[in-house]
């Protein structure tokens, strides 16, 4: 059991959960997941680690409430206790100083990409943070993003803060007027797919971090599989992070699908134990 | 051994064979001839006093019965249920030149079973921890379970790490329900904490934390039991198509995430009208037993040899076919096609013939010309097996492993590191639980050893 230490509410969807792991605390680094199931009845489902703090031995997550899963992980409260925690998981970002660098973050992956940008600041590399979102409530981490980089463009779709449009106009912008030596995007799949569409002909290295549906998280179920380049590789072995030039993402847009009548069912399902007072949430 | 029904069975996750009960336990052990020489327990990886403990079940004396067995097995509810042992025990026995050899595996599950059910369902009390030198297994599976009960038996302070939210290894992500009932091997494996051993779910050893970080913190030597790992895909082209699966995948979300009983528990799982499994194990039987419990209507196993190579064992086989479940002997897939919403709509098979017999002494499929034809499916389930899962050992200096990513172990299992040691599928590739098991107490021999020259 894992406690919960600190709940903010970022906004009506998003939310951050900090939770007591000790051991797990020593060993995450930028750019890694765990593994979460929230009760016994739970999935196993995977959220990459926001922030990570050795002296009060806690992992933070910052989750979307999307699914059956997420909507659990956000109706806790501080106090509550998450059932299983598995992780550090996935290979670490490497973070050398490389030069000019430009991290994207879409909406929930703001909050992913956060960790990655400030490690690459630490690490002396000059970088440029483009935050993605549909409007203005769904903003996150802008002022904790500010206190360690000063360039940082955001954009929503509605225009209802900050530029109107994707993060790939101001991405173009970018490319356009500089030369950049790498390119660091999470967010929607179809995010990442625009962001390495648009990086490929200015030949700039783009990594991605992948979402791929998963159960265990250590290479056994093989459920996360992407075409890389015409192989197959697991995404919580050998990512989550990849060359963005060479991943299948129409295959991967796919794959994320094949859950969609479960999912809407399982949902169906929540709804009615909240009603009669056996879940919590909304 | 009665049995469900297999119409009925079909429709539950319920276990198949009943087990005995006293009458036909003591019928059963009266039959046993007492052997002086004991030809059975040469056959048992587990090394049980076989005739001892069926003799306590004839004098009624069942506890005496079960801890005969446990002085040397550690999961004998699990072993008299899963164990092959028509190619062990019972093969040895006396009475197989009469055809009906000692029913030895349901005998220790009557016995195993006996003591489940009058031990009440207590939580077992943590043994105290014990002194002797600090050992870490790595992997609660089968192999792990067995080295960290006899080695927390010689008085070492064990402490088990499991990768996964519930201990068992593939007795609890991978043989179903109805083989093997869950509640059953987390009692059993429960037990070990009443000898002492400390169990920690979702350590991910080699993430969390490497060997050389727990060599600094005291561990005298390690056992790595991880298990067989990356699950192999056929390499044809639709296997990303949506309802094509591993079967690690589809038996870990129906046996350890309970997708069975889905949308009570959250993890669902997907089987269509025409499930295809392909392979011939028992990982395979597993799989189509599984689809075919969760309403598909056909069920077909497509193996690339006849039935005489299929490695599954004869009762799943015979469990299978008596379910229903249709087998397409010298298959082989050539791709699976999808339709325009990317989900798999049928599978390209190719006709084989028997060839010469190959490095595993099985005679090898040869691909007849002109054979291809194609199957209607919509779910596919890829049962051909795992790899090794380079997460740990990647990070373990100066560790050897053959060309396939085991482990070399020698006879004690001692790795090329002086205080690793390992054994189960990792060393030798997919075997069966009491293979495992066999690695298991072999290891916890190997390291006792070890540590007493050492210290």
């Amino acid at each position: 059991m894992h406690k919960i230490v600190r709940k903010e509410q970022l906004n009506p969807e998003i939310c951050l959960v900090e939770m007591e792991a000790e051991d797990l605390s020593r060993a995450a680094r930028a750019g890694q997941f765990v593994i979460l199931r929230i009760d016994e009845t739970g999935e196993r489902f995977p959220l990459t680690l926001y922030n990570f703090d050795q002296d009060k031995g806690t992992v933070t997550v910052v989750c979307q409430a999307v699914g059956v899963s997420t909507k659990k992980l956000c109706a806790l409260r501080e106090g509550d206790s998450v059932l299983d925690i598995a992780g550090p998981l996935g290979h670490a970002t490497d973070t050398e100083n490389i030069g000019k660098v430009i991290c994207i973050g879409g909406g929930v992956g703001t909050a992913e990409a956060y960790p990655i940008a400030k490690a690459m600041v630490e690490a002396g590399n000059d970088v440029t943070i483009i935050i993605g979102a549909r409007s203005e409530e769904i903003v996150i981490c802008e002022d904790d993003i500010k206190k360690f980089c000063d360039k940082c463009h955001i954009t929503t779709d509605d225009g209802s803060y900050g530029r109107k449009g994707f993060v790939t106009d101001v991405l173009k912008e970018l490319l356009e007027k500089d030369k950049y030596d790498q390119v660091f995007a999470i967010g929607p799949v179809i995010m990442m797919k625009m962001v390495s569409e648009m990086t490929r002909p200015y030949g700039v290295k783009t990594l991605v971090s992948l979402n791929s549906i998963m159960i265990d998280g250590t290479g056994m179920c093989g459920g996360c599989r992407v075409k890389f380049s015409g192989e197959l590789k697991f995404t919580c072995v050998d990512g989550p992070e990849f060359d963005g030039h060479l991943v299948d993402f129409d295959d991967l847009m796919q794959r994320q699908t094949r859950y969609k009548v479960e999912e809407d069912e399982a949902m169906c399902h929540y709804k009615k134990q909240c009603k009669i007072g056996l879940g919590e949430g909304k | 051994m009665r049995e469900q029904d297999p119409k009925k069975r079909i429709k539950n996750f319920n276990e198949v064979p009943y087990g005995y009960n006293e009458e036909e336990a003591i019928a059963e052990a009266s039959r046993c001839l007492q052997c002086k020489k004991a030809p059975c327990v040469g056959g048992c990886p587990a090394e049980i006093d076989i005739p001892a403990f069926i003799l306590a079940i004839k004098e009624k004396r069942f506890q005496d019965s079960i801890d005969i067995i446990k002085n040397t097995n550690t999961l004998p509810a699990v072993c008299g249920r899963v164990c092959p042992q028509e190619d062990q025990c019972e093969k040895e026995c006396v009475l197989l030149k009469t055809g009906k050899p000692i029913n030895i595996g349901s005998l220790e599950r009557f016995a195993a079973d006996w003591e489940l059910e009058n031990r009440g369902d207590e939580d077992v009390v943590a043994g105290a921890a014990a002194e002797g030198a600090k050992i870490a297994v790595i992997g609660g599976g089968p192999a792990g379970i067995t080295c960290a009960a006899d080695l927390a038996k010689k008085g070492y302070a064990v402490t088990m790490f499991e990768a996964l939210h519930k201990p068992g290894g593939v007795l609890t992500y991978g043989i179903p329900e109805f083989r093997l009932p869950k509640d059953i091997v987390f009692k059993e494996v429960d037990s070990i904490k009443g000898l002492g051993v400390d169990i920690k779910l979702n350590y991910v050893i080699g993430r969390i934390k490497t060997i050389e970080q727990m060599r600094e913190e005291g561990y005298k030597a390690f056992f790595i039991a991880t298990g067989a790992g990356l699950p192999y895909f056929m390499g044809v082209d639709g296997e990303n198509l949506n309802g094509v699966y591993s079967a690690n995948e589809f038996l870990t979300r129906v046996n350890l995430m309970k997708a069975y009983k889905f949308p009570e528990y959250d993890t669902p799982v997907n089987v269509g009208k025409k499930v295809a499994v392909i392979g011939g194990g028992n990982v395979a039987m597993d799989s189509a037993r599984c689809a075919l419990r969760l309403n598909a209507e056909k069920v077909t196993v497509v193996y690339r040899r006849t039935e005489q190579e299929m490695p599954a064992r004869l009762d799943e086989i015979h469990h299978a076919k008596e379910e229903g479940i249709a087998f397409h002997f010298l298959t082989s897939s050539l791709g699976i096609k999808g339709d325009e919403k990317g989900n798999v709509s049928s599978m390209s098979c190719l006709q084989n013939e028997l060839g010469e017999p190959d490095d595993s002494g099985r005679r090898r499929p040869v691909p007849i010309e002109g054979s291809e034809f194609d199957m209607e499916m919509d779910t596919i389930i890829v049962a051909i097996g795992n790899g090794s899962n380079p997460l740990l050992l990647d990070s373990i200096d100066g560790l050897n492993v053959n060309r396939w990513g085991n482990i070399e172990a020698d006879e004690k299992g001692q790795s090329s590191v002086e205080d690793i040691f390992a054994g189960g599928d990792i060393v030798t590739g997919a075997a069966t639980v009491i293979a495992a098991m066999g690695a298991g107490k072999k290891a916890a021999r190997g390291i006792d050893a070890y540590l007493k020259e050492k210290i």
